[in-house]
């Protein structure tokens, strides 16, 4: 929370990127509390990994401060606050946290749990279902990040010699 | 009355905390001008989103969803459901992939209008049309204008 608010803050984007990779470690450990643990080793590695050397990346490419933002906040906030009291009411519905009996409990799950050990046999239940039970989730998963890549690719691919043109032309003229 | 009460309340207060932090990014990607900083926002209310759906998995007294190896299950033992950790899973890795694209429109875009903050490239905006008004506004007569 304190650190969503000191994003906010913030004009030094060095600090920011900084701070939304703490940001994805303190998560990876809320997962863990939660007994989310593949979810945690995935956030961790991708979250404050990955995409802070990505967008350390991009500053290196573009700029390392914002300009001071020209409008009042008025309108935003009250946007964000009227969104957020409706999703809070959508919550007033919700099970308890931690409730063994709610929807989310029954439906699928017991029956993944059932059949997983003689049907699959792997023993990390995350992993058989990732694979096998919802495997073409994991499928279309993998296509789209194929997608990006060829995006960032089709965009980037092209940079050094842009530049390069770009530079003969001014010693040119 | 005064029990079930509180139990509600401390039983909800993730769900608030979450809300509360996802509407923290949502306040970032509006009010901010600057791209790199909106991405950032953009990634605190997905990793909110994910945390609600990993919380509401959560069982209490559960444990991580991994069967001991020599396959002697303890149906004493509960374990904390496993779907919607698969689900995040594949939402945080979709997430790193729109994130790096939309990265590298940033740095495309850095190039072309040569800054990252969204009032500029207005301006270069209606600059652009404003001479192309100029410049076309005999041709398609009062259209252009």
């Amino acid at each position: 929370m304190a650190i969503g608010l000191a994003a906010v803050r913030t004009r030094s984007l060095f600090a920011l990127v900084m701070l939304s990779g703490g940001f994805s470690l303190i998560s990876a450990a809320l997962f863990v509390t939660l007994d989310a643990v593949d979810v945690a080793f995935t956030e961790a590695a991708v979250g404050a990994g990955i995409s802070t050397v990505l967008m350390l990346g991009t500053l290196a490419l573009t700029s390392r401060y914002e300009r001071p933002p020209a409008h009042r906040p008025w309108l935003p906030l009250f946007v964000v606050t009227v969104t957020g009291a409706a999703l809070i009411y959508g919550t007033l519905d919700m099970p308890n946290f931690g409730d063994a009996n709610a929807p989310a409990m029954q439906h699928v799950m017991p029956e993944y749990l059932a059949r997983e050990p003689h049907e699959i046999g792997v023993p990390n239940i995350v992993t058989a279902i990732l694979a096998s039970y919802r495997g073409y989730d994991t499928l279309g998963e993998t296509a789209v990040v194929f997608t990006a890549g060829i995006g960032v690719v089709a965009l980037l691919a092209t940079l050094a010699r842009r530049r390069r043109r770009r530079d003969g032309e001014e010693e040119e003229s | 009355m005064q029990g079930a009460n509180w139990e509600y309340l401390v039983g909800h207060a993730n769900y608030w905390l979450f809300v509360t932090l996802m509407m923290t990014g949502l306040y970032i990607v509006v009010a901010r001008g600057n791209f790199v900083k909106k991405i950032i926002g953009l990634n605190i209310f997905q990793s909110a989103v994910i945390m609600l759906y990993i919380s509401m998995g959560k069982v209490e007294g559960g444990t991580a969803p991994i069967f001991p190896l020599d396959g002697e299950i303890d149906p004493a033992i509960t374990y904390t459901n496993p779907l919607p950790h698969v689900l995040m899973l594949t939402a945080i890795v979709v997430g790193i992939a729109t994130t790096s694209l939309a990265l590298a429109l940033i740095v495309r875009i850095r190039e072309e209008y040569d800054t990252i903050e969204e009032q500029d490239i207005w301006e270069a905006e209606q600059e652009i049309s404003a001479r192309e008004r100029r410049q076309y506004g005999e041709v398609f007569g009062e259209a252009g204008k």
